[in-house]
Order: structure tokens, then C-alpha cells, then sequence
């Protein structure tokens, strides 16, 4: 089911949250909100789901205009934060809760929850309190009790900020396969641009309570339309007004003639990446991005001073 | 242990002692001075025994009423979004500031015979004042606050998240309160209802100006006890006064017990 927002406004006080927003996101894809804290995605996501009353604009999902409905008629499953867990119910007691309130036969919500479950790798973990539970499984149990109740879009509010990298990992990587495998309308909100970059198949870029850009990962990082989502997506040198990728900065063996001399401060190995810390002749710094190979071939040491190739740097107009 | 320590404790003991312990212990004893005959003879006397269900009677109808009020008030309070919160928030302590005695004697404006729905009610064939109806309402109005006062803060803490989720599975406002919101805030309502038990049990002020005070009549435990004093009758009055403190009592154990057993069942 697409969802739009159209003209959608919200203020918390003096606190501009969302300033005329408009957003489309199309039936069965998988989007991410990216923005720093404080660029209106988490509320304009509580919106979609009807837990925050825009000041103006609309709400549109699958073609009905559900502003004035309440939360629990859109049809939206919601994966809070901290998970929102049902602490004095089992884990088979919150899964089951939409279709208990729904009253929905026995039967059908024990095969349901099971099946779920099995969805969510939580089998045999049934009669757990979430108590018990650790914040991977948490997120989990969260997502299957927000999908028992067959959602027509699924929205999740930072779904991995509170796990540690590793389990945050391994999320990600399963969450693109769940939604594969159930091609539910998907909106998250992450303020992590490598986790929506890699999961996400539209992102769109939030700032200051506006939206600054939207499309796949590769056009915003291959065309951002700005300053903000050039060096929000990815890395960024900045020169005065023009902007660098680092691994456009190219490290010759030796001076061709159109290139700058630059002096080497300082070589950080990060593994595969090397990046090196360049002064330019005329004082100013960048950094620059190369192989492990590329450093060991030129053998890149502090101090050394060699030739640099310039990417021709963007301007965005202001 | 440190003597500073040990000094602390000696204080805080000898404290709880000397205001609390020594008098209980001192009623009980007197109590059961001359044995048990006269314990049973004054136990069984038709005005304690009266006293003793009247005073049960009203607990019964102004704890469920207030633990309703005070549950709600507390929803209002903490979910709420209006003008006036603040001030409402005021008005619901207010009855712990005031003096019980000026409580009763209010509800004696409102309510008397002069009062400004006491004639209207009494052509009803409803009489509050120098009656259990007025005993109950005292009885409510100086046990007020006690269910709101100790819900609010633990809604406060629980926060809206897990309502919110109720909500976007699809329960309806009443839902989301008996299956999600009241199992968890049962503690602060179950230690709410016992502070308001005990609080309606002892009430002497406000139900003494209301109830008129006739014998056998509108007589609670402990408007029994004092005119049991007022008379001279001392195994009477110690004996009605341990029947109250066991009362009380009871239903702080009665409450242990209840919260103990539920704690063990389910793993919050």
C-alpha cells in the first residue's frame, strides 16, 4: 500500500517539528527517514501511524485519507524504539494481543503466533516474560507482535539505535530479508546513514523539519541536490564553498603535471581503507581515501610530500 | 557498625518506640488486664458490635468509590491534556489540608437541614446528615486523595509507549486500560487502596460532626471508643480500640500477603 503525506505541518510549541512536508513511498518498498536528531523523522513516522495529530496537511494510505483516524483503525504496525514490550505478558501474550483485541478464535492465534515465531527466530521462547529477554530478541518479539495483526505498512521508529553493533548487524541484514519475503510497505527511521544506505531501497534525507532530498542510495550519493545530504551521505572534504569526496583524491607516484603537491600528516590504517591526512600548498587540509594496496605501492609515510590529483570539486548554490 | 551508626539507629528506634510501640503494646495490655471475660462482655455488647459492621459497611462503599475517583483522577492527571491541570491537581490534595472537623461541618452546609440540598433531599426521603449517607461521603472526602496520590507517579514512570502499542494493534481505549494500563500500575493502586483502608477505618473528625454520634445508630468504631471514654468504661473503650488497631492491621497483612503471591506468579 503507498503511503503519502502531503503539506504536512507540526509544532511543538516553538519548535518547528515538520515544515510542509510532503512525501510519496511507494506500495512494497522499503524506506528510510535519515536525519540528524531533531529533522522532524520520527515525527513525521508517528504521524503516518496516527500517534501525533498534524497541525496541517494529510495522511494518505492506499489511497484513503486516514488523517482523522485514530491510530487503531490505519492498519499500521508500529515498532516503538525501546520496543514498547508488555512486561507483565508472556512473549506469547504480546504477540497474540492484536488478535486478542480482536477477538480472533484460539485456535487461530496459537497457529498465528507460532508461525510468527518461527518468522521472528523466537521459537520456544513462548512462555518467556520480556523480562528475559535480550534487546536482539526484544526487537524481534516487537516486530512480530506489530505484524500478527497484518499491517498494510509496517514503521519502525530507530529500530536498531539501542542494540550493540554486532546484533544491530545482523538486524539489518535480516530485516531486508523479512521484507522480501512479506513485501509489506516499509518506513524506518534511522539517523545512521551507513544503516539506511544499506538497508533501504529509498531514502529520504530530513533536515531542520523539511525534506532535503529522496531517492535510491546510489543517486543521493552520486547526485545530492546539497551541502546537507552531500555531507550527511557519506564523507566529505570541504574547500570554502566546494566539496571533495575523499576517495576522488587521487595519490600519484608521480607529478603528471596538472596535479598539486600536498604533504603527507598523518597515515591511519582502518583495514581495507587507508586514510590519509593531506595539507595542500596553499595551508589548507583534506583527507583523502585509498586502498591498502594503493598506500603500499606508494609507500605513504608522515611527512613525505608527493603529488595529488583534485576531483573537479562540486558547488551547491546557496 | 560504627557508634555513629549504631546512634542513629538507637534514635530512630527508640523513636518509633516511644510514640508508636509503648502505646500500642500499652492498649493491649490493658486490654487484657483482668483476663478474657470482660474482653468477650465488651466485644459482645450490641452497640460494639453495631459499631464494628457500620464502621465495615462505610470502608465498603468509600474505598471501591475512591479507588475509581483516584484511578481516573490519576489518567486525567498524567494523560490529560487541559487548562487547569495544575489547579485540579491542587484541589485533589486539598482535603489533606483541611482539618477533618472543618470537613464535616461543610458537609453539614451542603447537606443540613438548612443546607442548600438538604431540604430538597429530605423532601426526597433522603437523609445525609445524622445518617450513613453523610458518614460515607465524610468518610470519602478525607480519604480522597490517597489512590490518585500514588497512582499518578507510577504512570508518570510507566510512560505512554506500551499504550501506544496497544493502540496501533487495534485496542479501543478500554482495552488498552484493563489489559495494559491497570496491571501495570496495580502496585501503586493496591498500596493506594490500603492507605485509604486504613485512612476510612480511623476517621473520627469529619464522620463525628456528620453522623450525629447517636448510639447504636450512626456510632462507628471509632466514635465508639470515645463515648466509650467519655463514660468511664475503660475495658470498653482499650477493647474496641484493639478491635480497630487489628482491623488495620489485618489489612496491611492481607495486602502483603496478596501482592507477595501475584509477584510470584508472574515475572514483572
Amino acid at each position: 500500500m503507498a503511503i503519502e503525506a502531503l503539506n504536512v505541518s507540526k509544532r511543538f510549541g516553538d519548535f518547528v517539528a515538520l515544515d510542509d512536508v510532503c512525501i510519496r513511498v511507494d506500495d512494497g518498498s522499503l524506506t528510510a527517514l535519515l536525519g540528524p536528531s531533531g529533522s522532524g523523522k520520527s515525527t513525521l513516522l508517528r504521524i503516518v501511524a496516527g500517534l501525533e495529530t498534524p497541525d496541517g496537511g494529510s495522511v494518505i494510505i492506499d489511497e484513503r485519507d486516514l488523517t482523522s483516524t485514530p491510530a487503531r483503525n490505519r492498519g499500521v504496525g508500529f515498532v516503538f524504539q525501546h520496543y514498547a514490550p508488555f512486561k507483565h505478558m508472556t512473549v506469547h501474550g504480546n504477540i497474540a494481543f492484536g488478535m486478542t483485541v480482536r477477538k480472533r478464535p484460539k485456535e487461530e492465534i496459537g497457529a498465528r503466533v507460532e508461525e510468527l515465531l518461527g518468522l521472528v527466530r523466537l521459537d520456544g521462547l513462548a512462555d518467556r516474560y520480556p523480562s528475559q529477554l535480550s534487546g536482539g530478541q526484544l526487537q524481534r518479539m516487537a516486530l512480530a507482535r506489530a505484524l500478527a495483526v497484518q499491517p498494510k505498512v509496517l514503521l519502525l521508529d530507530e529500530p536498531f539505535g539501542a542494540l550493540d553493533a554486532q546484533v544491530r548487524g545482523e538486524l539489518r541484514e535480516w530485516l531486508r530479508h523479512l521484507h522480501e519475503e512479506i513485501h509489506v510497505t516499509t518506513i524506518f527511521v534511522t539517523h545512521d546513514q551507513e544503516e539506511a544506505m544499506e538497508v533501504a531501497e529509498q531514502i529520504v534525507v530530513m533536515n531542520k523539519g523539511r525534506i532535503e532530498q529522496a531517492g535510491t542510495p546510489h543517486d543521493l550519493y552520486e547526485s545530492p541536490r546539497n551541502e546537507f545530504v552531500m555531507s550527511f551521505i557519506g564523507p566529505v572534504n570541504r574547500l570554502g564553498d566546494s566539496f571533495l569526496r575523499p576517495h576522488d583524491i587521487q595519490i600519484l607516484a608521480e607529478s603528471d603535471g596538472d596535479g598539486t603537491e600536498a604533504l603527507i600528516q598523518r597515515v591511519v590504517h582502518l583495514g581495507f581503507e587507508v586514510r590519509v591526512e593531506l595539507t595542500l600548498p596553499d595551508g589548507r587540509d583534506v583527507w583523502a581515501q585509498v586502498t591498502r594496496e594503493t598506500a603500499e605501492q606508494l609507500e605513504l609515510k608522515e611527512g613525505q610530500i608527493l603529488a595529488v590529483r583534485l576531483p573537479p570539486p562540486r558547488v551547491f548554490a546557496t | 557498625m560504627s557508634a555513629s551508626r549504631l546512634a542513629a539507629r538507637i534514635v530512630a528506634l527508640g523513636y518509633l518506640a516511644l510514640l508508636l510501640v509503648a502505646p500500642v503494646v500499652m492498649i493491649f495490655y490493658r486490654t487484657f488486664e483482668h483476663g478474657l471475660a470482660p474482653v468477650w462482655k465488651a466485644i459482645t455488647e450490641p452497640n460494639a458490635i453495631h459499631a464494628f459492621w457500620l464502621s465495615l459497611e462505610i470502608v465498603a462503599i468509600a474505598v471501591p468509590l475512591n479507588t475509581i475517583f483516584g484511578v481516573g483522577m490519576a489518567l486525567l492527571l498524567e494523560r490529560g491534556r487541559f487548562k487547569g491541570k495544575v489547579l485540579l491537581g491542587m484541589l485533589i490534595d486539598l482535603p489533606f489540608a483541611i482539618s477533618p472537623v472543618v470537613v464535616g461541618l461543610a458537609l453539614v452546609l451542603v447537606y443540613g437541614k438548612t443546607g442548600w440540598f438538604g431540604n430538597w433531599l429530605i423532601g426526597h426521603g433522603i437523609q445525609v446528615i445524622f445518617s450513613v449517607p453523610g458518614m460515607v461521603i465524610a468518610t470519602a472526602v478525607v480519604s480522597l486523595p490517597f489512590v490518585a496520590r500514588e497512582t499518578t507517579p507510577v504512570l508518570r514512570e510507566l510512560g505512554t509507549d506500551a499504550e501506544q502499542a496497544a493502540a496501533t494493534l487495534g485496542a479501543s481505549g478500554w482495552q488498552t486500560f484493563w489489559r495494559i494500563t491497570l496491571p501495570a500500575i496495580r502496585w501503586g493502586v493496591v498500596y493506594g487502596v490500603v492507605l485509604t483502608t486504613a485512612r476510612a477505618l480511623g476517621e473520627f473528625g469529619a464522620v463525628s460532626v456528620v453522623s450525629g454520634r447517636i448510639e447504636g445508630q450512626t456510632q462507628t468504631l471509632p466514635l465508639y471508643v470515645q463515648d466509650q471514654f467519655e463514660n468511664f468504661n475503660v475495658t470498653g473503650t482499650y477493647t474496641a480500640a484493639v478491635v480497630l488497631a487489628l482491623l488495620a492491621l489485618a489489612t496491611l497483612v492481607l495486602m502483603n500477603l496478596l501482592t507477595r503471591r501475584t509477584r510470584r506468579g508472574t515475572a514483572v
